[in-house]
């Protein structure tokens, strides 16, 4: 037993990249691919007033709202933030004006970015157009951004009733994401991690009933306090239950059908899980006596192999099924 | 000594401990659970009360800012989560997680409640990955970062002529001084106000990026005088959103606020501590007006979200700030206020008071 060594931080990219599909309402179906086509609609609320971007339903009354307007592609900037660092994935890559619009017929505002040659460029109340993307797929990035605009007045036909009916509907979006993390494991887990590059398991020890977590997360979970004695265990140890696996996973290159087991390594309080091998698969058996198997350069076991000891009983494991 | 003001509520619960982790740029060192036990244990010890006598535990944290699903079960090892305990999570700010304990209080299925909250913020890029939350149709193809957002408010407000930029600073100025005496604190002392992030809004106006977790202890009747010797009675608490369409709101106004603070109770007595979870500077220009805070209402004597900002425990850490004034004696009536989304969405306003001698 050794008391934890000062922490070694390892940290590793972690990346979380989520493509969600997300279907449209009627509403914003029409929204979006009115966006498609050049045309701006909103929504009339329940007192009268024309939301744009459109809702579904009612911000006051929560009633469920379909009567569909046109407005006008010129509007007023009615408040806005000078952005003069880019983010990545954001409108424009030069600095340029966060800006909400009120569009000419509507009474609600639409977030998006305004193009200007500076901060000194822009004030609330301003005159502003859309800039229509060059390729429109039926999404908000269809306005490519606003820009400034010499029309001082609305349009006065709109807004105008519209039937929210286009040839070949846009009815979802795909919302791709993606953000980069650094991974860092924390003091526990760097020390089983680092362990394991020496082919040893680490384990940390309760201070209060002194059982043994492998691999250790820094906490024991029935006193809530921190485990702090790191204490080797294994290499070898017990089958303790096992199912055997028919079907054969994607991108995993192990033959069908296999064993995949939890084990108990000799001085672990509880029980690990990996794949056996080296025993045909209707043999393995709890109880069975295993090792652990490393690759060439493998960072953790590959797998686990009959030691050919003799089963252990079952009241040397049973605490740990 | 005369109990809390009549709360109309089945039961009165007050907050009984308090405790909070410094608030750090970095915690590489740490998981989760190591971030958060401290915590767990100091909270704990203040009330004498072990893990397993605790009748319901609920915490407050983001998936987000870590990048790992379910990243919050990790910490449940620091309760003492075996045999099985009456647990629940909230994937928002803390103080959402103590709503939902008080509420399981008034039920009368527990006496007591745990709440914990915590935040890690460093694996990633906070202002990105808070784009995530917003409306998938409409804002977050766009992503408009969490600054942009606040700047436009900003600007509504010195627009209206609510404030001015000296104005703004003399907010973060105030904010970061009265942390000096905050030993938890990221940001303490003159900090200078820095560039533009967002016009109008510089560095100082911005809260810091940090790692922290906070815990509160709740307890009812006459158990919270046994834990306590001046219980922070929760006399009133409720919590109130807003249209998520941005252009659909009056950024200058937080009428949420407004609405729950009525419901509190807020403005049945006057209040001499408030507690704001304001991000931003011209978010407390917002809420005080919301809130109808007087000159005499000592605001974020903790430096606020200002000086610390740990995303999920910031809102729960004004709600233990000012249960720890009142269990000092440095208050006898407070607000605390949390919030969470873009530009105040949402708004939690709690009322609580101590014991008159
Ligand atoms: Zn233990």
């Amino acid at each position: 037993m050794t008391a934890a060594s000062p922490p070694e931080v390892l940290r590793a990219p972690l990346v979380v990249e989520f493509p969600f599909t997300r279907s449209l309402g009627p509403v914003q179906s029409a929204f979006l691919t009115g966006l498609r086509e050049g045309v701006v609609l909103g929504v009339q609320a329940s007192d009268g007033r024309v939301v744009v971007p459109p809702v579904e339903y009612d911000p006051v009354t929560s009633e469920e709202i379909r009567d569909l307007v046109e407005v006008a592609t010129t509007g007023t900037v009615t408040t806005w933030a000078w952005n003069d660092r880019p983010r990545p994935n954001q409108p424009l890559d030069t600095p340029f004006a966060w800006a909400l619009v009120r569009l000419d017929g509507a009474d609600t505002a639409l977030l998006h970015a305004l193009d200007a040659p500076g901060p000194d460029a822009v004030r609330t109340g301003m005159r502003v157009r859309i800039r229509w993307a060059a390729e429109r797929t039926g999404a908000i990035t269809d306005i490519a951004c606003f820009e400034p605009c010499d029309a001082t007045t609305a349009p006065q036909s709109l807004p105008a009733p519209h039937d929210g009916i286009f040839r070949e509907a846009v009815t979802g979006i795909v919302a791709e994401a993606r953000l980069d993390y650094v991974y860092s494991p924390g003091r526990a887990q760097t020390g089983y991690i680092n362990a394991l590059s020496e082919r040893r398991t680490v384990g940390e020890r309760c201070p209060s009933c002194h059982k043994v977590y492998v691999p250790p997360r820094g906490a024991c979970p029935t006193c809530g306090v921190a485990t702090t004695d790191r204490v080797e265990v294994g290499p070898a140890g017990t089958v303790t239950t096992f199912c055997i696996v028919n079907i054969k996973a994607a991108n995993l290159d192990i033959e069908v059908p296999y064993v995949y087991a939890h084990i108990a390594l000799d001085g672990a309080g509880l029980a690990l899980h990996g794949r056996i091998g080296g025993i045909p698969y209707d043999q393995v058996r709890m109880g069975l006596r295993v090792e652990p198997v490393w690759t060439e350069g493998g960072r953790y076991p590959d797998h686990y192999r009959p030691t050919g000891e003799p089963d252990a009983e079952y009241d040397a494991y049973k605490e740990l099924i | 000594m005369t109990g809390p003001r009549t709360t109309g509520y089945a039961r009165d619960v007050a907050v009984v401990a308090f405790a909070q982790s410094d608030h750090l740029r970095r915690t590489d060192e740490l998981s989760e659970v190591e971030m958060v036990m401290p915590v767990l244990h100091e909270v704990l010890a203040a009330t004498g009360l072990k893990a397993g006598e605790i009748g319901f535990t609920c915490s407050g944290s983001s998936d987000y800012l870590a990048g790992r699903a379910f990243s919050f079960t990790m910490t449940l090892d620091g309760v003492g989560a075996w045999p099985p305990i009456s647990e629940s999570h909230v994937e928002m700010d803390g103080a959402w997680a103590l709503y939902e304990a008080w509420v399981k209080i008034q039920t009368g299925d527990a006496d007591t409640a745990l709440v914990y909250a915590y935040g890690k913020s460093s694996p990633g890029s906070v202002r990105d990955v808070l784009t995530r939350q917003l409306d998938p149709y409409y804002l977050a193809p766009l992503w408009p970062d969490s600054v942009a957002l606040a700047a436009l408010q900003a600007q509504a407000l010195i627009d209206a002529g609510e404030t001015d930029e000296p104005g703004l600073a003399a907010i973060a100025a105030r904010s970061r001084a009265d942390a000096g005496a905050n030993p938890h604190a990221q940001l303490r002392g003159a900090v200078p106000h820095g560039d533009y992030q967002v016009r109008p809004l510089r560095t100082g106006d911005c809260p810091p990026v940090g790692d922290g977790v906070a815990a509160v202890v709740l307890a009812a009747g006459d158990l919270a005088r046994q834990l306590c010797r001046r219980p922070a009675w929760i006399t009133g608490i409720d919590h109130r959103i807003e249209a998520h369409g941005l252009g659909l709101r009056d950024l200058t106004d937080s009428p949420s606020t407004r609405t729950a603070a009525e419901h509190a109770g807020l403005f049945d007595a006057p209040v001499d501590t408030a507690e704001l979870h304001a991000p931003f500077s011209s978010q407390e220009v917002v809420l005080r007006t919301a809130l109808r805070l007087g000159d005499g209402v000592t605001i974020n004597p903790s430096g606020g979200a200002l000086a610390a900002n740990p995303m999920m425990a910031a809102g729960l850490i004004r709600i233990g700030e000012a249960a720890a004034r009142i269990h000092r004696g440095a208050s006898d009536r407070a607000v605390a206020h949390a919030t969470s989304g873009p530009c105040l969405q949402q708004n939690l306003v709690a009322v609580l008071e101590g014991d008159r001698a």
